[in-house]
């Protein structure tokens, strides 16, 4: 056979070891971690051999698929049932991030009131929570972790606001370019853009020092610092795995991957930052801003 | 075998395995089982996983109803007590009954659209391997120093964040479960958009391949959802984090509202396939095409939509406002509406039908009686005054139970005695297949049916020692679930029977009132099938001569 097998079937791979390796590296990552999480600190480096094998899974993985993408083995209907998955993987994102801000505006506009005494709260408020005025942000009646301030809007998350939109304007100036076959333009715009989501990450990071040294806020700084830090601290995680698979999508362009009509795996990462950049909007409007 | 070659050395040896539809199993059983990329071997995996916990998850309800058998307390510790209730709901919800309707689509939706495998077969593989690792941790709490969890499985903080040792590997295996079945829930859509043959459009599809849809969306939308619930748990445990804590400005109920904003759904999730299968069942052997087939479909959709908007009725006394007592009411009340479609259509199908009673008929019958009472009582509990006395008793559990046993595992077992001549080639024993309903309906009401009294009457749920006026209820009660669970090795009996001593060979169309694509492969089903897919007209489809 050559690099092409019959495009009229569908395509299904007979055997794989790839799922055990990843099953059995998160559970070594997790196992670990919970171990660690009770006290043991030696059980750390089974977290990171546990994700050193989930990595490794998927290197096999990926390399697996592509090599059977760039020899033919695929036609449209495998196609779309990747473009399917990636949709509802997505969404399946878009899911865990609404869990996350659904708590954000219970805590908001319902709980902390409550706490003030609102509605038919009045007894909270008199006898548990005396004195206490609903104000955000809050640290709650106990203030929890102390006195502490929040990170304007109009700083550096405004400059990350606008460095991941443009990120989004270059990646898709590399996808013209992929589809014009101009490959030079193309993994330059991809290396620009992966260089834009490094940088929104150098920012977000000087910007938690500056929370944890400067202004006090942390991860203990009641429903603010918890609600805070989780929302951004899964988007910035996720910007973190989008920009390693924008790296490996560019190194595979640069390696002559793709065509100007077949590029799934191009498409998938860039819903995937485009997906990670309309979280963060939403973030900047109602973590920052509002 | 030829796996393709991870090392990169070339692929040309493996094409022809993609082209070869002759029954080739892998040798060995590494290759054949673990890693496997077979929807058929994946669908047995998550059986015969399913039964498994099943029977853990039994044992779990045998000590909580040996422990309830009288007053006082005589066998386990109070701790121990709660470490079981918890333990076998997390078990029978997420390692029973979901990976069960799991391997039910892994089987039955390749078969019954058309398609060589399930769309992402490597994915699939994935979604089963990761469970035996996720219950292994789950149960290995049990040996904890700390035992197991025992705040319910709804790990309500600030209770379940009192768990001691356990706590972490509850979380974690609570997100490996949702992992697995967010990507099997990918693969079962990505399955029914894409790898349906030719003139199988939507509204020709099977029920069981609708209903598996639906459920599909509504999993993919809860499981992360519970995932971010028990992440802040977790942080909330080990971090600092204030979510559920009042002091912090966070607020326990509003874990309740997360939770319940997936639980509700998850209820769907375990039910609507069980609806999907008795919409096959029942028309096969009324020998009459489903009643109102279109209407089915839409009252499924309708029922996963209000699924999402509910979900405060298992919190009507945490001290909602007024209006969130009164639209949850409401909008609890409407699913009425769709479900009573669902059990009119169904009746209306039998309705002058030339009715046989093969067991899965039986299961599927006692399925639409039984999980009928479990709707009624639901209808009562979703009402706000009167759930201020419900709540948190027995009539709340036999309101689930009810459900869940006599709804889904019913379902299941009708689905299993349906489908296994298809399976393995061989019929199973029409008279232990009697037998077992026979007990099992028996049983499951001697079992649950004095559990509403039980709660009318005021009995807490949760708790290992009662008041003695409720002692005669809970004896009749523990006699039923003992004589339940010694039921179900019926079963076990019939299937070990049926796959390797029946002589009685199955053909390949199995049931002569049954319709639809499994039925025009042979029987036992070939390792591989629909390799090249077959085209579909309007008499192969299970409810032919419906307009629609």
């Amino acid at each position: 056979m050559g690099t092409h097998a019959d495009k009229s079937i569908y395509y299904v791979p007979h055997g794989t070891k790839w799922p055990m390796v990843g099953s059995l590296g998160i559970t070594t990552m997790l196992v670990s971690t919970a171990v660690w999480l009770n006290g043991a600190t030696a059980a750390q480096w089974g977290l990171y051999l546990g994700l050193a094998i989930i990595i490794f899974m998927f290197f096999g993985w990926f390399a697996e698929v592509i090599r059977e993408s760039e020899g033919g083995y695929y036609n449209t209907q495998v196609d779309a049932s990747f473009r399917i998955g990636m949709v509802w993987f997505i969404f399946s994102e878009v899911m865990f991030f609404a869990c996350f801000f659904g708590a954000l505006f219970y805590a908001r506009t319902l709980a902390v009131p409550w706490l003030g005494g609102e509605g038919n709260n009045a007894a909270t408020n008199e006898f548990l929570w005396q004195g206490f005025v609903p104000t955000w942000p809050t640290n709650g009646p106990g203030e929890i972790g102390g006195d502490f301030q929040t990170i304007p809007a109009f700083g550096v998350p405004f400059l990350n606001t606008l460095i991941l939109l443009t990120s989004g304007v270059t990646l898709t100036l590399a996808h013209h370019a992929l589809r014009a076959n101009q490959r030079k333009p193309l993994v330059i715009w991809l290396a620009l853009t992966v260089a834009l989501g490094a940088l929104f990450m150098f920012y977000q990071v000087e910007e938690y020092g500056e929370a944890y040294n400067h202004l006090g806020l942390t991860l203990g700084s009641g429903i603010y610092g918890s609600t805070f830090f989780m929302l951004t601290g899964f988007h910035g995680l996720h910007v973190t795995l989008g920009a390693i698979m924008l790296f490996v999508i560019m190194i595979r362009c640069a390696r002559g991957h793709f065509k100007p009509d077949y590029h799934f795996g191009f498409e998938a990462v860039a819903w995937y930052w485009h997906f990670v950049d309309v979280v963060w909007l939403g973030l900047f409007i109602f973590v920052y801003v509002l | 075998m030829s796996t393709i070659a991870s090392d990169g050395t070339d692929l040309g040896h493996d094409t022809h395995d993609a082209h070869d539809d002759h029954d080739h199993k892998p040798e060995g059983f590494l290759d054949r089982w673990v890693f496997t990329t077979n929807h058929k071997d994946i669908g047995t995996l998550y059986l015969v996983f399913a039964l498994l916990m099943f029977f853990i998850g039994g044992a779990m309800a045998m000590v909580i109803r040996a422990e309830l058998f009288m007053p006082g307390m005589q066998l386990v510790r109070p701790d121990f007590f709660n470490q079981m209730t918890t333990m076998h709901a997390l078990i029978m919800v997420f390692g029973a009954v979901m990976p069960a309707w799991v391997g039910f689509a892994n089987w039955m939706i390749p078969l019954q659209v058309g398609a060589p495998d399930m769309a992402l077969p490597r994915m699939n593989n994935f979604s089963f391997w990761i469970l035996p690792f996720a219950f292994t941790m789950l149960l290995s709490t049990l040996f904890m120093d700390s035992g197991g969890p025992a705040a319910g499985w709804t790990l309500y903080p600030p209770l379940s964040l009192q768990t001691g040792s356990s706590f972490a590997f509850v979380v974690f295996a609570v997100h490996m479960m949702g992992i697995s079945s967010i990507m099997g829930a990918i693969n079962i859509i990505a399955t029914i958009f894409n790898m349906r043959a030719p003139g199988m459009t939507l509204l020709r599809m099977p029920l069981f391949v609708w209903t598996w849809l639906i459920t599909a969306f509504l999993l993919i939308a809860a499981m992360p959802v519970l995932a971010g619930a028990v992440t802040m748990l977790l942080t909330d445990h080990f971090f600092g984090t204030s979510f559920f804590n009042a002091a912090g400005g966070g607020d326990p109920v509003m874990f309740q509202h997360i939770f319940w904003f997936f639980g509700h759904p998850e209820v769907y999730i375990m039910i609507l396939p069980a609806f999907g299968v008795v919409s096959e069942i029942l028309p096969t052997f009324s020998r009459k095409p489903l009643f109102g087939y279109a209407a089915m479909v839409y009252a499924t959709a309708s029922i996963a939509f209000l699924s999402f908007i509910v979900w405060a009725h298992h919190m009507f006394t945490v001290g909602m406002p007024l209006e969130g007592e009164l639209f949850f009411m409401y909008a609890t009340m409407l699913i009425a509406v769709p479900t009573g479609v669902k059990v009119f259509n169904w009746v209306s199908t039998m309705w002058k039908g030339s009715m046989t009673f093969e067991t899965p008929m039986l299961f599927a019958i006692g399925f639409v009686v039984l999980f009928t009472i479990g709707g009624l009582s639901g209808l009562m509990l979703a009402i706000t005054a009167a759930d201020l006395q419900y709540h948190d008793t027995y009539f709340v559990v036999a309101h689930f139970h009810y459900v869940l046993v006599p709804g889904a595992v019913f379902t299941l077992m009708a689905g299993a005695y349906y489908w296994l001549p298809k399976w393995t080639g061989n019929m199973y024993s029409e008279r232990w297949g009697k037998i077992h309903f026979w007990c099992s309906a028996i049983f499951v009401n001697v079992l649950f049916f004095p559990q509403h009294y039980l709660g009318l009457a005021g009995m807490p749920r949760r708790i290992p020692d009662y008041s003695p006026q409720f002692a005669d209820f809970n004896m009749w009660s523990s006699i039923g679930g003992f004589a339940f669970g010694a039921s179900q090795l019926i079963f076990v009996g019939v299937i070990i029977h049926c796959v390797w001593f029946s002589k009685k060979k199955a053909t390949a169309q199995v049931w002569e009132g049954a319709k639809g694509l499994e039925w025009t492969v042979p029987s036992p089903a070939p390792h591989h099938t629909f390799t090249k897919p077959p085209v579909v007209d309007d008499t192969m489809v299970a409810h032919a001569d419906e307009a629609h």
